[in-house]
């Protein structure tokens, strides 16, 4: 059989951070016990009407902006009808026929290349309530979910990977935080999505595609694209034809499971929102609102990459979350140390606490000033590599002004000769086997020496000065 | 002496305010007379049990002189598609028999702050879907004129109240004529207003595009006074709009141009309604207004534009009504969609089921086309033929009902019930005012309602113009 391809197209589903929900003024929480953060408007009660939250559009709208979509001044609401236990009014109100922005892109780098991913559309739509299941046999319904306003990002079936797919789900994350309309908590289902997935033989026209519902987060969702990648190829290898079908996604058990085909397909009979006027934008709102939008992270990227030298690996993770970059742009800013040392300690330490925390920057204690007094200590040889990382790590941890943290903790490096000299024949004296090594040829054992006396002097040596020591006295003593 | 409550709402307004009874005793008596009427007619569901406690509030204010309106101790009716909080609101369905709504309508909050009193909530066709008040499980609604006959629908239930002394004034629903045909059948004033001119929040929803609430009154000025408190924008209605109606009522037909569509003229209708029609614009072109021939070719297609649209919207509306939160709920499902189905099929009526059941096909895949689009364009042709007939006349004049009566007696085909709406539901999808006013008896007695129809928002207009007829030689107070 001739190569497989695959061709893949998204359509993530994002919960907006707006103040209330989208038809009714319920607070837009997460969390509540469940049915008290609900009114007679988002429970669908007999009478009851829907009123816009423009403040929803806006969001929707910068998401236009930063996807490179035109944004349409006259966008329609409609209803999709279908029976469900989660949806009160048994129909949802979305966007059909005329969503907010369409037609957009996303350029994403795949392997050091660009790819543009296109944007087929994005709409509003409102959030359904959550089904719990008890255990036994009953299901409870918590409506507080209902009316959460979402966006929908439809892409075109641009990818043909998982990894592709990943990179671009990586991407939208990150410029959501940018333009700060989702807080983006995947564990709270603030983003989730559908998956397109067809193969075909390379050269073959596109096959025919199945979805995936019910991706809850970006690592199902490639688990769920290499799982259907497989099925499909696999029914083509026995010569048989893909169906058109809706399947389940079972990320427990890593399976997707039919729920509906070309025969049982839903028939959502949309029809204009009655109880809705149209959406009418005008030209100043949307023009402010592109004024308005912050610097992206594609484009900060490759900012960093041209003007400042980091690769594309530390551009990358410097520029995954706003708040990392604007810690990078203010010391970049205030100059008070080198681009480079600010860039490694962000990369390293500050990453690596955000990573196994979860915490953001703001959660902790550091700013850039003090970043680059650490920076800066660090490159005037004030403290060494290993006191810089100490510092930091307080500064993480309680905040505090550097001068005062390297101080009480006496990170200060010990640049005294004599000192210095002492340590070095006292780490010689009591490693004697090292030192033969050394004197034997094997340069390595040195690191062992520096080592020592890094201990000993509880990481205050300067390493450099205390290495010529070390090796000035085994030489003489050969 | 006549009864308090035969009396008109300005007529006791004026007694009120020279404290010559109190809203107690007014209450007292509508009560007496709604006890007494209902067996017969059978046009309330659930009487309010605050009426006295809102009549003595009523009192208080007209002692203190605070915040009285025109409607300040007033016994008004209220349909039962009308959400009130804590007092049953039905549908007359099986659906919602139980259900008690948290909160009051919009137009509810208004009566209230107005001082007015509710007496209780009447009875219509099952979620306002029907023309003879007869398809509610709750029985249907006689006419107070006669035995054995409708008093209309769908709003059947308030225009009974309404005329006979059951309520001094009414409140209504009037999707495709719901209000207008059954002041025409009992004998008294029906307004539908301007679609957005009155909040339809708390409304029950038949079909939301077409949906208004109206008023009823025995006479011009008491519907417009009903009216004047119910109107205007409300931020709960997103489709209401912020234009001011409230003009003075004012008695001239002098100069109104009154257009005669001849598309109506030309279908049928019975020979004594076309007596009492034409004798009413005799009356009014004798008052100084000026007959002018007008064509609106697309009202021959709006019945069948009408049912498209609006039983689409309900087969959406009603859809909530799934045994889930609230309402009917089968007892014997064994899973989702059994509940789903043994409750809707028993908590809905033949009729309800049957726009359910239209509606959805006209929405589904393949079918939209041809029926919901196709009927969303035929409206829009209407809506423009309506502007362009508005450029000859300031009113447009018709029939309200091809006929002065629906016997109970009498096998009725659906389609000509269906038909029969075509004097009406043009102006529904055009989202104009109407009104309907007394304007003649059938040899059988029955009253024969004119309907005069206005230009969008321009509802001061219509009630000016059927004031003008009611002084003029209308019929007022003669049933």
């Amino acid at each position: 059989m001739a190569n497989i391809e695959a061709v893949i197209g998204l359509e993530v589903h994002v919960e907006l951070n707006t103040s209330s929900k989208l038809y009714c003024s319920c607070k837009n929480i997460f969390g509540a016990e469940p049915n008290t953060n609900v009114c007679p408007v988002c429970l669908g009660l007999p009478g009851t009407l829907p009123r816009l939250n423009k403040q929803a559009c806006y969001h929707a709208v910068k998401m236009g902006h930063a996807l490179n979509c035109r944004i349409n001044r006259i966008s329609r609401q409609d209803r999709k009808n279908y029976f469900y236990p989660d949806l009160p009014k048994a129909y949802q109100i979305t966007q059909a026929d005329i969503p907010l922005c369409e037609n957009g892109y996303l350029d994403i780098l795949v392997d050091g290349n660009v790819k543009r991913v296109g944007i087929e559309r994005i709409h509003i739509e409102e959030d359904a309530g959550k089904l719990i299941h008890d255990g036994s046999d009953n299901t409870l319904c918590d409506y507080n979910r209902c009316g959460v306003p979402l966006i929908e990002i439809v892409t075109k079936p641009d990818m043909n990977s998982s990894a592709e797919a990943r990179i671009f789900l990586e991407n939208i994350r990150s410029i959501l935080l940018y333009i700060g309309i989702s807080d983006c908590k995947m564990q709270e289902g603030s983003i989730r999505c559908d998956v397109n997935v067809s193969v075909h033989e390379a050269g073959s026209p596109v096959g025919t595609r199945c979805e995936l519902k019910n991706v809850n987060s970006f690592s199902a969702a490639l688990r769920g694209i290499e799982y259907e990648i497989k099925r499909q190829t696999e029914i083509i290898g026995k010569g048989s034809s893909i169906e058109r079908e809706t399947r389940r996604w079972d990320d427990k058990n890593g399976i997707s499971i039919l729920m509906r085909n070309k025969e049982n397909a839903e028939d959502y009979r949309f029809f204009p929102e009655p109880d809705l006027g149209t959406i009418a934008l005008d030209e100043k709102e949307i023009a402010e609102i592109r004024e308005n939008m912050p610097e992206l992270p594609n484009k900060k990227m490759l900012r960093y990459v041209k003007e400042h030298g980091l690769n594309d690996s530390e551009a990358f993770i410097i520029t995954s979350s706003p708040d990392k970059a604007a810690l990078y742009d203010e010391c970049v800013r205030l100059q008070r140390c080198s681009i480079r040392s600010a860039a490694n300690r962000i990369v390293g330490e500050i990453t690596k606490f955000m990573n196994d925390t979860g915490k953001s920057i703001s959660e902790t204690g550091i700013t850039a000033e003090e970043l680059c007094e650490i920076c800066s200590a660090h490159e005037k040889g004030l403290i060494s590599s290993s006191g810089a990382k100490t510092a930091l790590e307080e500064l993480i941890a309680h905040g505090g002004r550097t001068e005062e943290i390297i101080k009480r903790m006496g990170l200060e490096q010990n640049t005294d000769i004599a000192y210095l000299s002492e340590l070095a024949d006292k780490v010689i004296s009591e490693n004697e086997r090292s030192a033969a090594d050394y004197r034997n040829g094997k340069k390595s054992a040195i690191s062992f020496l520096i080592g020592q006396a890094m201990k000993a002097s509880k990481g205050r040596a300067d390493p450099s000065k205390i290495r010529n020591l070390i090796e000035n006295k085994l030489k003489k003593g050969e | 002496m006549m009864s308090l409550c035969d009396k008109t709402a300005a007529e006791l307004h004026d007694m009120l305010m020279k404290r010559q009874c109190s809203a107690k005793e007014v209450l007292e008596d509508v009560v007496k007379r709604a006890e007494s009427v209902q067996r017969k007619l059978n046009c309330y569901i659930t009487y309010n049990e605050n009426s006295l406690k809102q009549a003595e509030e009523a009192d208080r204010m007209l002692a203190a002189g605070e915040g009285v309106t025109m409607l300040t101790g007033i016994p008004i009716a209220v349909k039962d598609n009308i959400s009130t909080k804590g007092l049953r609101t039905t549908c007359a369905s099986k659906m919602l028999e139980k259900y008690i709504p948290p909160y009051d309508a919009t137009v509810i909050e208004r009566l209230k702050a107005a001082g007015a009193v509710i007496t209780g909530k009447t009875n219509m066709d099952e979620f306002a879907m029907g023309s003879a008040s007869d398809t509610g499980i709750f029985g249907r609604v006689v006419n107070p004129i006669k035995e054995g006959f409708s008093a209309g629908g769908s709003s059947g239930g308030s225009a009974a109240a309404a005329a006979s002394g059951a309520a001094v004034l009414a409140l209504g629903s009037d999707t495709g004529g719901s209000v207008r045909q059954p002041a025409s059948f009992c004998g008294i004033v029906g307004f539908c207003p301007s679609y957005g001119s009155v909040s339809r929040y708390g409304l029950i929803a038949f079909a939301s595009s077409l949906d208004r609430i109206g008023s009823f009154g025995k006479n011009v000025s008491d519907t417009y006074f009903l009216h004047n408190i119910i109107n205007g924008y409300d931020a709960k209605d997103v489709t209401s709009v912020r234009k001011n109606f409230s003009s003075e009522l004012k008695d001239t037909l002098n100069g109104t141009r009154i257009g005669i569509p001849k598309e109506i003229f030309d279908s049928y209708m019975s020979e004594e309604v076309e007596g009492c029609i034409s004798n009413a614009l005799r009356i009014m072109e004798k008052s100084g207004a000026k007959l002018v021939t007008v064509s609106i070719p697309s009202v021959r297609d709006a019945v069948k534009a009408y049912y498209i649209i609006s039983s689409a919207e309900a087969s959406s509306n009603l859809a909530r009504y799934d045994g889930v939160r609230y309402g009917h709920r089968s007892a014997d499902a064994s899973d989702i969609s059994e509940l789903y189905k043994k409750s809707r099929t028993e908590g809905f009526g033949v009729e309800v089921k049957r726009r359910i059941m239209l509606g959805t096909f006209a929405l589904s895949e393949g079918y939209s086309d041809a029926y919901y689009k196709r009927a969303a364009v035929l409206r829009s042709r209407l809506c423009r033929e309506y502007d362009e007939a508005f450029q000859h006349c300031d009113i447009i004049a018709s029939p309200v009902y091809p006929d002065a009566s629906i016997s109970f007696s009498e096998p009725h085909k659906l389609t000509d019930l269906y038909s029969a709406d075509i004097f009406t539901v043009p102006s529904s999808l055009a989202e104009l005012p109407a009104i309907s006013i007394p304007c003649g008896k059938s040899n059988d007695g029955f009253p024969v309602g004119l309907q005069l129809i206005g230009r969008k928002y321009d509802d001061g207009t219509v009630f000016n113009t059927a004031y003008g007829f009611e002084l003029s030689g209308g019929t007022y107070g003669q049933y």
